[in-house]
């Protein structure tokens, strides 16, 4: 029996498993919509801004590791999503996001609501498709899912033609795919992984740095292997936070710009780098010329791209993160009885790391009157045992939240790493718990970042997803104010945010529970009140303004040459009396 | 260093707008580019030339490897190969030109493809050597207009000797 385009839609869509779309209707995709309205195999969230939807399958996809789904309409339901694209193009996310398209009659007549989605979407996708003929519908989605989902993951859109949505063709769904140029390499060259082995057995100062790669892959486990069959100390990047336990004694936290000194001072005089899922990213290595000078390097990624992109690496390896590193517990578990020697021949760099912490671990002092932001992370950390689900916005809290987070599970950490997407966090939160509907999922963020997509607060109360809001409220975009601070002599151009809106009435607004915690005393007595709540919550901590976040690597700069605490001439400056005067001018008020 | 790197795509549209958008995002220069269907009309080889150092021209291989639509990727820098290129120049021929402008196009087994009372156009094809030397030797002539097809390239195939046994078995 033949079907429309939209019917052979929803049963592509059901024969791969799909349990959520997420998304807003328009004309062209009306028909899909009517489809999906008259069924009950897979929910529909309406969002309130495309861009919501986008985040909202990220953070899906990030929490399941399967692919999140978007469905959104021509024109601007399409341009509105680009910022999630790219996202999740960055951050490697299996995204399918299927954009509704004028009918292929009006194709290229500027029609109504009318852009060129596949050229938008060129760039920041892994493979994109206009579907032409309803016969190709099928096959066409069957490639993108697998496209999206296999090799290194990413995002892919399909356009559809409204004609195309309501034309008919014979269904059956492919039972095979095959796409001709596309064959990712799982396994790893044997010879490149027994060299690995060999050097890793006989380094005086490995350690492994692991990658987003490495939670994609859901490689934990064998991360965990290597790391204690070889005893070499663990860092992990802001996408690689989770993939090993925080806690484990072998565990150095995160690397890069604000990463632990002691972390970024053991890569520094590292001989052995195992780079397990990573990309060398800017963040992370600081200045090209001084990172890592003594070390050998062992790459391990699927994208044969992101190996010798801007590091050289001594042994590469292109393959799956997990097959990889199983194959090389072979060899290193051949080491029988060797491994209580390695311990003392791995002794001395590990007490030097140790070391490195007990100079300068992570601090903050927390007095009575100012909250401090990261007394809230922690607490909030702390009163959930590390349990949650944390997804992050962008800025200082995102920054301190990797710092505190000593989760162990992977996908339990999810942010937008490489874009950097304020707005993200709320959203993808949503899509989280929308996932997992029973777990707690923590939302940490600031008034910044939360004001790019508040509007969702509204899918929150209806959908009932009862997110954890954390808002860590500086009255600034505190990672512009500190830059400003350090490098702009604290002239603090359009970074002063003020006290609008009043966040516990903007929930209540959206029938959302709202707290608000100004003291340090009222800090722990709202998260516990937050926590007890069934619904969606969100808490509006005020915290001291102008706390910079320690560690830094400044931009540029080499990864031993940390800041470790706001520079003298900046302790000299009266920040309050600059503030007073921002709010003379108009600019808003800031706590005395 | 100059490299020519050849690329067999699928037949689709959008395609080539993929590759170039990779060489543009990441800065690369295209020198030229040309495309045309293969021996499998459902694909096309699309040859380009461009410049950069080998850990450039290495990662811009990966790239292109990366593309879905991409089945094969080629540096012919690397092995001994052959490319050509076709020119059309059409230059201004006053009356005290015209033997020397054919005598030139002789010399290099170039053909004049259509002529006017003011100009002739001459057709070329050959390494960029010599239809840069032909071009610079037409230039006192008075050049109008040049068109150049870009470069094409194929790998030589390696002089292989038989072996005896070979001989011998090709004639059983
Ligand atoms: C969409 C977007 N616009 C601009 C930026 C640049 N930017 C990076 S951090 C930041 C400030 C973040 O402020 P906020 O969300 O309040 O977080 P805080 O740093 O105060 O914790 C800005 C503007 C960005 N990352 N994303």
């Amino acid at each position: 029996m033949k079907k429309t385009g939209a019917e052979i839609f929803l049963e592509s869509l059901k024969q791969e498993g799909v349990k959520v779309v997420f998304g807003i209707p328009g004309g062209v995709v009306l028909k899909i919509f009517d489809v999906l309205h008259q069924q009950k195999d897979l929910d529909v969230i309406l969002t309130r801004h495309e861009q919501g939807a986008a985040h909202m399958a990220e953070g899906y996809a990030k929490a399941t590791g399967k692919a999140g789904v978007v469905l959104v309409t021509s024109g601007p339901g399409m341009t509105n999503i680009v910022t999630g694209l790219a996202d999740a193009y960055m951050d490697s996310v299996p995204l399918v996001a299927f954009t509704g398209q004028v009918s292929t009659n009006l194709i290229g007549n500027d029609a109504f609501q009318e852009a060129d989605n596949i050229g938008i979407s060129r760039p920041c996708t892994k493979h994109n498709v206009l579907v032409k003929d309803v016969n190709d519908l099928a096959r066409t989605i069957k490639e993108a899912f697998y496209i999206a989902t296999t090799g290194r993951p990413g995002p892919v859109l399909v356009d559809i033609p409204k004609d195309v949505s309501t034309n008919k063709a014979d269904f059956k769904y492919p039972e095979k795919v095959q796409v001709r140029g596309y064959n990712p390499t799982y396994e790893g060259n044997k010879y490149q992984i027994k060299q690995a082995a060999e050097e890793i057995k006989t380094a005086k100062r490995p350690v492994i740095y692991v990658g987003g790669g490495a939670v994609f892959s859901d490689a934990a486990e064998e991360v965990r292997e290597v790391a204690e069959l070889a005893q070499v100390p663990v860092t992990m990047t802001l996408m690689g936070l989770g993939s090993f336990p925080g806690a484990h004694p072998l565990c150095m936290g995160m690397l890069g710009m604000h990463g632990g000194y002691w972390s970024n001072m053991a890569m520094h005089h590292a001989d052995l780098l195992i780079a397990v899922g990573a990309r060398f990213d800017d963040r992370v290595t600081g200045k090209l010329s001084d990172f890592c000078p003594d070390a050998r390097v062992i790459h391990i990624d699927i994208d044969p791209t992101s190996i010798k992109k801007n590091i050289h690496a001594h042994i590469p390896i292109v393959g799956d993160v997990k097959t990889v590193l199983r194959q090389l517990n072979v060899y290193l578990r051949a080491m029988d009885g060797k491994q209580s020697d390695l311990k003392e021949q791995r002794r001395p760099w590990r007490e030097q790391i140790e070391e490195w912490k007990r100079a300068h671990p992570l601090r903050y002092e927390q007095g009575a009157k100012v909250v401090k932001p990261q007394f809230v992370i922690e607490r909030v950390f702390e009163m959930t045992n590390h349990e949650g689900i944390v997804v992050t916005d962008v800025g200082q809290h995102q920054m301190w939240a990797a710092q505190y987070f000593r989760g162990a599970k992977p996908r339990t950490f999810i942010t937008s790493g490489g874009l950097g997407t304020m707005g993200f966090g709320f959203p993808a939160a949503l899509g989280a718990q929308k996932a997992y509907p029973d777990k707690l999922v923590l939302c940490i963020t600031s008034e910044g970042s939360f004001q790019m997509n508040p509007q969702e607060l509204a899918t929150a109360a209806i959908y009932k997803l009862p997110v954890k809001i954390v808002l860590i409220n500086n009255k600034f975009h505190g990672m512009v104010r500190q830059w400003q601070d350090l490098f702009y002599e604290s002239r603090y151009a359009s970074s002063y945010l003020g006290e609008i809106p009043d966040f516990v009435k903007l929930a209540e607004a959206y029938g959302i529970l709202g707290l608000r915690a100004l003291k340090p005393a009222e800090v722990e007595p709202v998260i516990r009140e937050g926590l007890k709540h069934r619904g969606p919550v969100l808490m509006d901590f005020h915290v001291d303004p102008f706390e910079n976040c320690y560690p830094m690597i400044p931009a540029g700069g080499a990864q031993h040459e940390m800041m470790l605490e706001d520079p003298p001439e900046l302790r000299k400056v009266d920040r309050s009396g600059l503030a007073k005067k921002k709010a003379e001018e108009g600019e808003g008020v800031l706590p005395a | 260093m100059e490299h020519i790197i050849s690329v067999q795509v699928e037949n689709k549209a959008g395609v080539l707008a993929r590759v170039a958008g990779l060489f543009s995002a990441r800065g690369y220069n295209i020198e030229s580019l040309s495309v045309a269907p293969t021996l499998d009309p459902t694909t096309s080889m699309i040859t380009i030339v461009t410049q950069g150092d080998d850990p450039v021209v290495e990662q811009i291989i990966k790239q292109l490897n990366k593309v879905i639509e991409v089945l094969k990727v080629v540096d012919l820098t690397e092995t001994n190969f052959l490319d050509r290129e076709t020119a059309l120049i059409k230059i201004h021929t006053r009356p005290e030109h015209r033997d020397e402008a054919i005598r030139i196009a002789d010399i290099f087994r170039a053909k004049i493809v259509d002529s006017s009372p003011t100009t002739y156009t001459v057709e070329v094809t050959g390494d960029v050597d010599k239809v840069e030397a032909l071009i610079n030797l037409l230039k006192p002539l008075g050049i109008k207009e040049i068109v150049r097809t870009g470069r094409v390239a194929i790998a030589r195939e390696a002089a292989k000797v038989q072996t005896r046994r070979e001989i011998q078995a090709a004639k059983a």
